[in-house]
């Protein structure tokens, strides 16, 4: 009954670092799948999906969606934003719901931290987290490990920074789970308002200035800058930020190497990242959208009970296994 | 007219009296008659062995939210009573926060009727610091002490305006009341939901600082010394604060502080998979903080234990940990978890421990009782110290089951709570 991942997916700090790699290579050979004229494949057919979303999301829940669609399964999707009912009356009352319906799996965005662990606690269908709050958003981590992988050929011994606002970001706190347990050396780097106090305790460097994190990285991945954030008072000015803290192409010539530039969208240009950087020939920016389907129908495969072995297998009766270029798994 | 009762054969401990010995405690008239061996059987009196047992002032605590009125369905005066019966309590202090705010003579009126109608442990109403609790206009304290306050507090909030503690602190010093202070600097704390550290930054929720607590601690230290007043300060948290208060001690200052046993006993660790049982504000700290404390508790720079029991009903809980309200029962836990986790680990003997949860808050808050001294208030409590039991969510008296330490096996319960000489709480024997 139970998969190779449990029940749920909420997040990467739970994850064994084997159970990461799994879902790295189950994302291979489906990969393939969306590049073919019709991008279907039967692995969930008959399973029923529910996207719920309590915060809008435009890229994530797309994502979601196409990727359940060519894994064959029946889809729903829930955009509970604006409600009037409290967050917290309206998820035990939604957990309840799903349950009487018999949905096989519920994919949730929420703005409360911990929320998809609440709703895995309470139901029997599988949940996966599609953004928690501030907690972890695991699926975005998992592309973005997968976007490194490509790139550099190895997670092992890369040197990654998180450059912007870690406090809020729970993109960040999957990356930095993810990447440290298969290997990767992790820093931040932002205006201290904007880092977690004590963050050095989850084993990551933290700089202080963009600069020292361009000439020790070899992958950026730079979060969006929240607008709020300055209305709050975290940062004096979008502008100040971008003179401080931008991802810039004159910064970046004065790398000692080469730098990957990744974003996990949509994108501030001007204010977190310069235009020139972003189309850049080293953004991989929409190569992370591209393999976010991917890793997504991995989880769902895996979740739903799939064997890994068959992933391949999955893809189709008539497809020859092996195309799709499986990971190395170690 | 109670038939008199002697305890006959207890451990009897009355710290304020450095009693610690086996011996009998008479309770007639509604008072402590005489404590002493071999004492003789007065006619009509309803004997008690309670060999084995410990026999001690009723526990006092100072600070507990009773919902009534405005929130009967999460507890009343009579529910939170008999918990505190249960938990070996024959006295505690209603906090204002009710709905409307116990602000005036007739609000405070209405809780002590309550009280005496409910028979069970006193309830003590303490008076709203300002009107409404808004922190702007000073209650009428005067009134309230007549009508019964034993003490003002804004709590729930803190009282932010510097200007507004400073007068309260002066003008109770004509009533000889403590104003109870929630110190919380409230832009440092605001959207907060536990305590700021690494296991916040994990779980990805706002964190309260240390400083937010320690600010107000020191504004209200400084208020005291510039008044004269007598500034209480509840549900203290953090090491710094256990600094602050130390020095304000050190210079006579009228502080005096309270600790509860949550803070006392767990970590943010608690919080850990949003266990909404341990939200509650101020927030479980860390290590360092609960080994400050108990040290600071065992000295005496704190001064007494206090549950801040806050009762919520079961659904509110049952949420985000962002959307669930702050707080925990205590009533019914506190002696139990505080023997459990600081008698038995040699932290505080048994007789500091009843200190600090009868004489000194009696003491502070000018309660009667808090003592076995014959012509003392017949309010007594009888402790099993050797038994262990489970807290259990059902078997609580609360009306309310929000509690970090259900499942949790324990030593310490109240056997017998005896209030003005009449038991209104007691385990049957089982045969």
């Amino acid at each position: 009954m139970s998969s190779a991942l449990g029940k749920d997916l909420v997040g990467l700090e739970p994850l064994s670092a084997d159970q990461i790699r799994l879902i790295l290579d189950t994302a291979e050979p489906f990969k393939e799948v969306s590049e073919r004229p019709i991008k279907k494949v039967p692995a969930l057919r008959g399973k029923t999906i529910v996207n719920l979303f309590f915060e809008a999301s435009t890229r994530t829940r797309i994502s979601f969606e196409f990727a359940e669609k060519r894994l064959s399964a029946d889809t729903v999707n829930v955009a509970a934003t604006g409600s009037s009912v409290s967050k917290g009356e309206t998820l035990v009352d939604t957990a309840r719901n799903l349950e009487a319906m018999r949905i096989d799996m519920v994919v949730i965005r929420h703005g409360a931290s911990g929320a998809a662990q609440f709703l895995g606690e309470r139901i029997r269908s599988n949940v996966i987290n599609a953004g928690d709050g501030k907690h972890e958003h695991p699926t975005q981590g998992l592309l973005d490990m997968l976007t490194i992988r490509d790139t550099v050929g190895r997670i092992e011994g890369v040197k990654v920074c998180l450059v912007g606002d870690i406090l809020h970001s729970r993109v960040a706190r999957s990356n930095i789970w993810g990447l440290t347990k298969l290997g990767a050396e992790v820093a931040v780097c932002g205006p201290r308002t904007l880092l977690p106090r004590g963050i050095e305790a989850l084993g990551v460097r933290v700089f202080g200035r963009i600069e020292e994190a361009i000439e020790w990285a070899d992958v950026l991945n730079v979060l969006r800058l929240q607008l709020e954030r300055m209305e709050k008072g975290f940062i004096p000015s979008l502008r100040e930020y971008y003179r401080v803290f931008g991802v810039t192409a004159e910064r970046l010539a004065r790398a000692p190497r080469q730098l990957t530039i990744m974003h996990p969208g949509p994108m501030n240009r001007g204010v977190e990242i310069d235009s020139r950087v972003a189309d850049g020939p080293h953004s991989v920016i929409l190569e992370q959208v591209t393999n976010g389907v991917a890793v997504r129908m991995a989880v769902l495969y895996l979740l739903a009970g799939g064997r890994p072995e068959l992933a391949v297998a999955a893809k189709g009766a008539s497809e020859s296994p092996g195309g799709g270029g499986g990971g190395g798994s170690e | 007219m109670t038939r008199p009762v002697l305890l006959q054969g207890g451990r009897v401990i009355d710290p304020a009296r450095g009693v610690d010995q086996v011996a009998d405690v008479l309770i007639q008239d509604g008072k402590i008659a005489a404590t002493g061996t071999g004492l003789g059987t007065p006619d009509g009196a309803e004997v008690r062995a309670v060999s084995g047992l410990v026999v001690a002032p009723g526990l006092v605590d100072v600070h507990v939210h009773l919902r009534e009125p405005g929130n009967e369905d999460e507890e009343t005066v009579a529910s939170g009573a008999r918990a505190a019966a249960a938990g070996g309590f024959t006295a505690v202090c209603a906090m204002p926060n009710t709905d409307p705010v116990t602000d005036n003579q007739a609000a405070v009126g209405f809780i002590v009727r309550q009280s005496v109608r409910a028979g069970l442990a006193r309830v003590y109403p303490i008076g709203a610091v300002s009107v409404g609790q808004k922190g702007e206009q000073l209650a009428e304290f005067g009134e309230m002490v007549g009508a019964g306050a034993v003490a003002v507090s804004d709590d729930g909030k803190p009282v932010v305006s510097g200007h507004l503690m400073r007068t309260a602190l002066e003008y109770a010093r004509t009533f000889g009341i403590p104003v109870a202070d929630h110190c919380e600097e409230p832009t440092l704390a605001a959207g907060g939901a536990m305590h700021e550290g690494l296991v916040s930054a994990r779980l990805g929720l706002k964190g309260i600082p240390a400083a937010a607590e320690e600010i107000m601690v020191a504004r209200d230290i400084l208020l005291a010394e510039l008044t004269g007043g007598h500034v209480h300060l509840c549900h203290m948290s953090t090491r710094g604060s256990v600094e602050l208060i130390r020095r304000a001690k050190e210079r006579g200052l009228a502080v005096t502080a309270e600790v509860t046993p949550h803070h006392l006993t767990l970590t943010d660790a608690a919080c850990e998979r949003y266990d909404t049982h341990a939200k509650m504000n101020p927030p479980l700290r860390e290590r360092a903080d609960v080994d400050a404390l108990r040290g600071a508790l065992k000295e005496g720079v704190i001064d007494c234990v206090a549950s801040d029991h806050a009762p919520h009903a079961y659904d509110e809980k049952e949420a985000a940990f962002d959307d669930a309200p702050f707080g925990i029962i205590g009533l019914e836990t506190g002696f139990a978890v505080l023997h459990t986790e600081l008698v038995r680990h040699g932290i505080l003997t048994l007789p500091e421990l009843i200190a600090r949860m009868s004489t000194t808050p009696a003491r502070l808050f000018h309660l009667p009782g808090g003592t076995l001294a014959p012509g003392s208030p017949g309010d007594v409590c009888v402790l099993d110290v050797r038994t262990p039991w489970v807290v259990r969510a059902a078997e609580l008296h609360s009306k309310s089951r929000n509690s970090p330490f259900t499942g949790r096996e324990v030593v310490g319960r109240a056997a017998v709570t005896l209030v003005a000489g009449r038991v209104v709480h007691e385990i049957l024997p089982q045969h």
